[in-house]
């Protein structure tokens, strides 16, 4: 009886286990599955090729989030550090692209940095820290622009937002190439080793003598800057500068992929294929849901029921380490 | 530390006491007097501020945002936090517009239903099924939104209130020069101080934050406790939702979008501690009242566009967080 019931929980905890390790990938099959089978117009080039195109920018942000959840803590920020990039770069592009993209860039820089030092530093949890980056940022960039819609008249950033190469858009050729170094970089270096023991256990990092604040500004940079060339990206394809709404709501987006992709919570684990796989998940969900004349709003309900069911499958491990 | 110890002992120690009366002392009263400084310094800059108008016009505007925030105090206190709240927000205003086809009591009830159903579930799944509150609440956030474009046909529908209806008449309508719901907003605060200063439940919200599973050895019921916390911060959002649409009378689905960072704003910059624990619902109501403050000087000044607001409030709000992540080190010493 004892052992039937220890066998019983075995089961369920291995059944969490394979579904926190490998639902999203299963998720993603059946959805592809079902939507080659039965949704119309889903296997086009141009519709494949869509909707890459538009999962590309939350992609970008969510390996810059899924780092910093990987060190337990979270970056609120990166919606609002999208449109400060997307402000500056139509301000500076006179100077030329190279200048243009930099300041972004820089800016992408400076504000991973408030928050790493913010959260390093000062130690206060990130959510609050990110929070008024969040807060101030967007009203920043507006003030930037003084409120404008600017338009982009780089023809090499224009060509760049809507060019492809080898029938894969350029956009999408960008997101695959950073999804590829940064999952190298979480995996294969030294930086990427000490991110995930500082996410393990931040006080026995800094005990084994890591350097645990470097470790947080850094990630909370490249944070910043990868939400900074999101928004650059987010803004060759609209051709127009708008920090009002570029941005907007990626926040959600990126920490929905990144913890739907099997990342914890609790930091110690990051998952980059499984965060592009969580951003193609969602991507595919609101694809399936509206071409198969589901309205937005359902799309969202169902978002928001994957939110909960992916953080209860990785339940299991919060509990084993209370 | 290694310096103090070079000091003799006496010294030492009243060296820190008085750094550590002053640290509480700005832990507890910081935003009062930053407010009173900035709403002195306001009147002498600006003729149109320290008019009754004016005042009762950063009254209204408050009293919505201190709905929200009470919730979210008692929430934070608990160590939780609740994301969904702008959401609800807005669903209660569009839900309340929806329910004044049946009455104004229906109008009023429909949201409370719908938004408390909404804390409830928060509540479930953070007390119960052990899940992070942030996540929880930021799920509920996108639902929430979703519920309300269904509600609105994608957003497209605005529901008017009609003026003459009751809910609108009491909305509008005031008392003693002030309107109804800074009120009901004062009559809430009142009851949650009191609720938390006095009541056992208040208390153990309290040791919740302070340490979960102390409070679980002290025997306190912490899921419930916790599950009525989230269930209030629901009906609270929702509430003010009602009453706001009431207010402008309309339901429309777009208000409410960072209202949870306003709120969590007010609540850190009235002194409460974001880990949980320790914090007034007095400093709440004054941290609400700064950022309407601030927001109505930039109405003042004119020339600046309303996105300085929240460049303004962003920069406010890392500033106070800094000084309390500096004064809770220097009281832990």
């Amino acid at each position: 009886m004892a052992e039937a019931v220890a066998r019983r929980t075995v089961d369920t905890a291995t059944a969490r286990r394979w579904l926190r390790d490998n639902g999203v990938y299963a998720a993603v099959v059946l959805l592809l599955v079902y939507n080659l089978a039965f949704t119309a117009n889903f296997a086009t080039v141009s519709n494949v090729t869509t909707q890459l195109v538009q999962v590309a920018p939350v992609v970008i942000v969510a390996l810059g989030m899924a780092m910093v959840i990987g060190t337990e803590g979270v970056d609120l920020s990166v919606g609002s550090v999208m449109a400060i990039a997307a402000a500056l770069l139509p301000l500076y592009l006179g100077y030329g692209l190279v200048a243009g993209v930099v300041t972004a860039l820089l800016a992408g820089a400076v504000a991973g940095l408030l928050n790493g030092v913010l959260v390093a530093v000062v130690r206060i949890q990130p959510i609050v820290a990110t929070l008024a980056l969040l807060v101030g940022g967007r009203g920043l960039a507006i003030v930037l622009v003084d409120g404008q819609i600017k338009d982009i008249r780089n023809d090499a950033l224009l060509s760049f937002g809507s060019g492809d190469a080898a029938g894969i858009p350029y956009v999408v050729w960008l997101a695959a190439v950073l999804s590829i170094a940064v999952g190298l970089l979480v995996r294969y270096t030294t930086f990427g080793r000490r991110l995930v023991a500082v996410g393990d256990n931040r006080s026995a990092s800094a005990l084994a003598g890591l350097p645990v604040r470097r470790v947080l500004i850094v990630t909370y940079v490249l944070s910043g800057l990868l939400a900074a060339v999101a928004g650059i990206v987010a803004t060759a394809r609209l051709t127009a500068s708008d920090p009002s709404s570029i941005g907007n709501l990626y926040e959600l987006s990126a920490i929905t992929a990144v913890v739907v992709g099997g990342t914890s919570l609790s930091g110690g684990r990051v998952r980059i294929l499984g965060t592009v796989m969580g951003a193609l998940l969602i991507q595919l969900i609101r694809a399936t849901l509206i071409k198969n004349d589901l309205p937005d709003s359902i799309a969202q309900l169902v978002q928001a029921a994957i939110i909960v069911l992916a953080v209860y499958a990785q339940r299991e491990r919060r509990a084993g380490a209370a | 530390m290694s310096l103090v110890s070079t000091v003799p002992a006496q010294d030492a120690a009243a060296g820190t006491g008085r750094r550590e009366r002053i640290a509480a002392v700005v832990q507890r009263s910081g935003a009062y007097i930053v407010l009173l400084l900035m709403v002195i310094v306001s009147s002498f800059a600006f003729d149109s501020f320290a008019t009754t108008g004016n005042a009762q016009n950063i009254a209204i505007q408050s009293s919505f945002l201190a709905i929200v925030a009470l919730g979210m105090t008692f929430v934070i206190l608990s160590g939780g936090i609740d994301l969904s709240v702008g959401s609800v927000f807005a669903l209660g205003g569009v839900l309340a517009a929806y329910g004044i086809r049946w009455g104004s009591l229906a109008a009023l009830l429909l949201p409370l239903l719908v938004c408390g159903a909404i804390g409830l579930l928060n509540g479930v799944l953070v007390a119960y099924g052990r899940l992070a509150p942030f996540i929880v609440t930021l799920a509920t956030l996108l639902g929430a939104r979703g519920l309300l474009l269904v509600i609105t046909d994608e957003g497209s529908i605005t529901r008017i209130i009609p003026s003459d209806s009751l809910l609108v008449r009491a909305a509008q309508g005031s008392f003693l020069g002030l309107g109804w719901p800074v009120w009901i907003a004062v009559g809430l605060f009142a009851l949650g101080a009191l609720v938390l200063q006095r009541t056992r439940t208040g208390r153990s919200v309290l040791a919740i934050g302070g340490s979960r599973d102390a409070a679980l050895l002290m025997g306190l019921p912490v899921a419930r406790r916790t599950m009525l916390l989230y269930l209030a911060s629901g009906l609270l959002a929702g509430l003010a939702g009602a009453l706001a649409a009431a207010y402008s009378g309309s339901g429309v689905t777009i208000v409410g979008v960072g209202l949870e960072l306003d709120a969590i704003a007010a609540v850190v910059i009235g002194g409460t501690l974001l880990t949980g624990g320790a914090g007034t619902i007095g400093g709440t109501l004054c941290g609400v009242l700064l950022l309407r403050v601030i927001q109505n000087v930039i109405n003042q000044i004119g020339t600046l566009g309303s996105s300085y607001q929240s460049v303004v409030s962003g920069g406010f709000l890392v500033v106070v967080v800094v000084i309390q992540a500096y004064l809770s080190r220097e009281q832990r010493l």
